[in-house]
């Protein structure tokens, strides 16, 4: 039985109805640390949806809080049917900061955390510390990542807050040099556990 | 008649009371070979008006029929085609080369100074197959009657020569006149192929 209001047809056949305007930002997955090693994205996997069903993917990523002083978040992406975390990646970093005290700001390239067709994991951030308020929080967005015709361009936005009172708005962008599809990512530090902090998954699309 | 649950008013005169999500899909417009992607308000189911105050294009693998070539918008009011409003706004972008050649610099050549040009949002976006670019679009309170019309974009492409580009593009349509339609074309040539969709952002 269809409910009807005013005119309008609001449920039907068990789904909302068409005309029904709906959000379009729908939460996938969250995974949560605890002094977690490593945290994945599988495709088809714990209910996690990385495939064509969304035509972007957007990562939220809060208080991620290292377990080791002084290192950088973290991901990297494997296509359809490989394995390492290790795909090929070009893109740029640079970052904005300002101290606590006002003893220095500024706007600079970072070539230590950009990638020239790189296979390493790509950094978000420098030196976060592990101390008990400090952590990175911020998204990144992954475009059309099923795409068998174009490399895969992602564009991540994040801050940290440093031991020693630095705040640090990080920039990243670029490509995952393949056509294949990619349907797995992964988040780690980039040396000891990731101690705490949550990051959801959502798909973005009409 | 409204549907009451537990007390709760869920929906009432053919709209649901209850949230369903605040980035509203409006309408998506898919290239093909097209010379220009346009969203009017008030033409085939596309919303631009008063009824969000925050509009957001989201642009995925916009393909370039010409090499070297940037993605673009302008906007207009009323029933207007020119596409011509004035603009005053900042480029700038991060690049790096698959060569490990690396830059942050503004570009004078993508900002406007009470300019009539198509905005760019990309620089020098390569038609190979696999390049394309990426990216978002937020106009906030088009319909505005007193303000200037803010605008913010963060795109990402595919340079043609091998470098890719994180580029940052915001500034204001100078008038205080609604604007009610917003078109998307290359500097040269078509748009191969490429999907923008439109979101309403509520307020509530």
């Amino acid at each position: 039985m269809a409910v009807v209001s005013n005119g309008t047809t609001l449920i039907d056949a068990g789904a909302l109805g068409a005309g029904v305007p709906t959000g379009k930002m729908t939460l996938i997955k969250t995974l949560t640390a605890s002094s977690s090693a490593t945290l994945s994205f599988v495709d088809g996997a714990a209910s996690v949806v990385l495939d064509d069903t969304y035509d972007s993917y957007v990562f939220k990523f809060i208080n991620m809080h290292p377990a080791t002083n002084a290192v950088q978040f973290s991901f990297q992406t494997n296509a359809v049917g490989a394995s390492g975390y290790n795909e090929t990646i070009t893109s740029t970093a640079f970052d904005a900061y300002q101290n606590e005290n006002n003893s220095g700001a500024g706007l600079e390239y970072s070539a230590a955390r950009d990638q020239a067709q790189g296979t390493a994991f790509q950094q978000f951030n420098d030196g976060l510390s592990n101390s008990a308020d400090d952590s990175i929080s911020g998204t990144l967005q992954l475009f059309n990542p099923s795409s068998t015709t174009f490399v895969k361009h992602f564009i991540g936005d994040s801050n940290t807050s440093y031991n020693g009172g630095l705040s640090v708005n990080w920039k990243i962008a670029g490509y995952i040099n393949t056509t294949s599809a990619i349907d797995e990512i992964q988040f780690k530090m980039s040396s000891g556990n990731i101690d705490s902090g949550v990051i959801k998954l959502y798909g973005i699309g009409g | 008649m409204a549907i009451i649950s537990n007390g709760t008013t869920v929906a009432d005169a053919g709209a649901f009371s209850a949230s369903l999500g605040s980035k509203v899909h409006i309408k998506t417009l898919t290239a093909s070979s097209s010379a220009t992607l346009s969203f009017l308000n008030g033409t085939d189911g596309v919303v631009l008006d008063s009824t969000y105050p925050i509009y957001k294009f989201e642009f995925i693998n916009i393909h370039p029929a010409t090499n070297d070539t940037s993605f673009t918008f302008q906007v207009d009011t009323g029933t207007n085609t020119s596409y011509n409003q004035t603009i005053t706004s900042t480029f700038f972008n991060a690049q790096h080369s698959e060569g490990d050649a690396n830059y942050l610099m503004y570009r004078t050549t993508g900002d406007q100074a009470q300019g009539s040009s198509f905005q760019r949002l990309t620089e020098g976006t390569g038609a190979d197959n696999d390049q394309s670019c990426s990216g978002t679009l937020t106009i906030y309170n088009p319909s505005d009657t007193t303000f200037v019309k803010h605008f913010i974009a963060n795109t990402h492409n595919a340079h043609h020569g091998d470098y890719t580009m994180n580029n940052f593009i915001a500034g204001y349509v100078n008038t205080t006149t609604a604007l009610t339609r917003v078109q998307f074309k290359m500097s040269s040539g078509n748009i191969d192929s490429g999907k923008i969709k439109l979101y309403g952002i509520k307020d509530s």
